[in-house]
């Protein structure tokens, strides 16, 4: 291992450090300031309407611009107790959606009976799937329990071409992709009347902005058609956010004040109103409860702490912890896992 | 190493304004407006500006119209061929202007 893997590998794994990282970018107003200036501070939660559980930071890719670190290497995994907390929480409260990421989440062996049991208290399900995994011969089965259940996918392509997605998310990932939306769209997946919905997820190739939304939705809409046949619902655009891996690029290719900078100047207070934070609740694979899946990487915990306890009126109440990788989620037209807010 | 060109000097260009701030304002507002969507979409005006960008070979407007088109969901490949049409033009440019050259020599010659 060479020296600049041996970084690499320190700060995508320490949350500390990580923080230290953002908040020594000196050439931006910080994002507690910047919020100030609006009327949104304290930003407060609105009503939790989405549960975002990610169920392991286990992977078979290692793409470049992941904020969780995922990877093969990793091993944390959400056992069935903390599910079953998780679908207890679902059955007490009037949240309408589940939200599973990871990781692959197919990579953890619970997630069929998750969706299942989610499924017979009739909540929206949700997969973000890397689409990768699903080529895998003990994983292909999965497609059918998804389009059975009505899930709902979130796959990520950042780009319509091979040579862009490859070099995000390693060689042979494009092709790889294609075949299986191809199998997807065979089964019902974004087809006309069809109520099983898949939708995209572009985000840019390095540091920089994402396009306009509905114009690379076009695009994308386009060459997918006419180039491999295949169909999808929306395209959603997101904003690469300053964390895990994506954080250890900025830092050690020197893109980092730049991009912040950039981050910081496109500053839309609508989107900051409209940040995804307000309306859910994430949850770590041990049960850990946070505003997003950004502050889950970042170790920054809200109260009260862990799905066992949870207090929806409190919830409710609470007070986003904001950062300075937040200014990812308002840049421009603003950025969720919902892509973009404004 | 100094060099004519600083990247951090991009951010200064407002200064260039300071002596005559009025005539600045109406270069700005109209550069804003040349660059809205309009009858050529924004993607389009900012590969037709990448590709002037090269012709006239400023950095600045090289470094600001190739992160400005990757924003606009351009690719490399497509940036590319805009730059060939820049070259090509430029090429073609140089190369008609032989015309003249025979044209001169027919005057001077037996
Ligand atoms: S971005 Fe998604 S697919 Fe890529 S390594 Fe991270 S979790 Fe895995
Ligand atoms: S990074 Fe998380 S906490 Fe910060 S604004 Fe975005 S969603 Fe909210």
């Amino acid at each position: 291992m060479n020296q600049s893997s041996v970084i690499a590998k320190v700060s995508e794994n320490d949350q500390e450090l990580q923080l230290t990282h953002l908040e020594r970018v000196n050439n931006i107003t910080p994002f507690v300031e910047k919020i100030k200036e609006t009327n949104l501070y304290p930003l407060k939660s609105k009503d939790i309407k989405i549960m975002q559980t990610n169920v392991g930071k286990v992977c078979n890719m290692y793409c470049k611009h992941c904020h969780v670190n995922a990877g093969p290497h990793r091993t944390e995994s959400m056992n069935l107790e903390t599910m079953a907390q998780c679908l207890r929480v679902l059955a007490d409260t009037d949240i309408t959606t589940l939200d599973i990421t990871g990781g692959a989440p197919e990579l953890n062996p619970h997630l069929p009976w998750f969706i299942e049991e989610a499924n017979k208290l009739r909540r929206r399900v949700m997969v973000r799937t890397n689409l990768t995994v699903l080529s895998q011969p003990e994983y292909t089965h999965l497609m059918e329990l998804y389009a059975r259940h009505n899930v709902e996918l979130v796959s990520s392509l950042p780009y319509y071409r091979d040579k862009d997605t490859d070099k995000q998310r390693g060689q042979g990932v494009f092709e790889t992709s294609i075949q299986i939306l191809r199998d997807l769209n065979n089964l019902g997946y974004s087809q006309k009347q069809s109520p099983l919905k898949l939708n995209l997820v572009y985000n840019p190739g390095g540091a920089f902005l994402p396009p306009a939304q509905h114009s690379i939705e076009a695009d994308f809409r386009k060459e997918l058609r006419d180039r491999h046949g295949i169909v999808f619902n929306n395209l959603l655009t997101i904003t690469n956010v300053p964390v895990g891996r994506f954080l250890t690029f900025l830092h050690q290719s020197g893109n980092l004040p730049r991009y912040m900078d950039k981050l910081a100047g496109a500053f839309n207070p609508l989107a900051a109103d409209r940040v995804m934070c307000r309306d859910m609740i994430s949850v770590g694979w041990e049960g850990q409860l946070y505003d997003c899946d950004f502050n889950q990487m970042l170790g920054l915990n809200c109260q009260p702490g862990h799905i066992r306890e949870f207090d929806l009126a409190a919830l409710q109440q609470r007070h986003i912890e904001l950062h300075n990788h937040c200014y990812a989620c308002t840049a421009g037209a603003g950025s969720s896992c919902g892509g973009a807010t404004a | 190493m100094e060099t004519y060109y600083n990247p951090a000097d991009l951010a200064k260009f407002a200064t260039v304004g300071e002596e005559s701030p009025e005539l600045w304002k109406k270069f700005m507002s109209y550069y804003g407006e040349v660059f809205k969507d309009g009858a050529l979409t924004s993607r389009e005006k900012a590969l037709i500006a990448l590709a002037v960008a090269h012709v006239v070979q400023c950095p600045y407007c090289i470094e600001a119209y190739t992160e400005d088109s990757l924003e606009k969901g351009v690719n490399e490949e497509q940036m590319t061929e805009a730059i060939h049409v820049a070259s090509a033009i430029r090429g073609g440019a140089t190369l008609v202007h032989g015309v003249q050259m025979k044209n001169i020599i027919k005057k001077l010659g037996f």
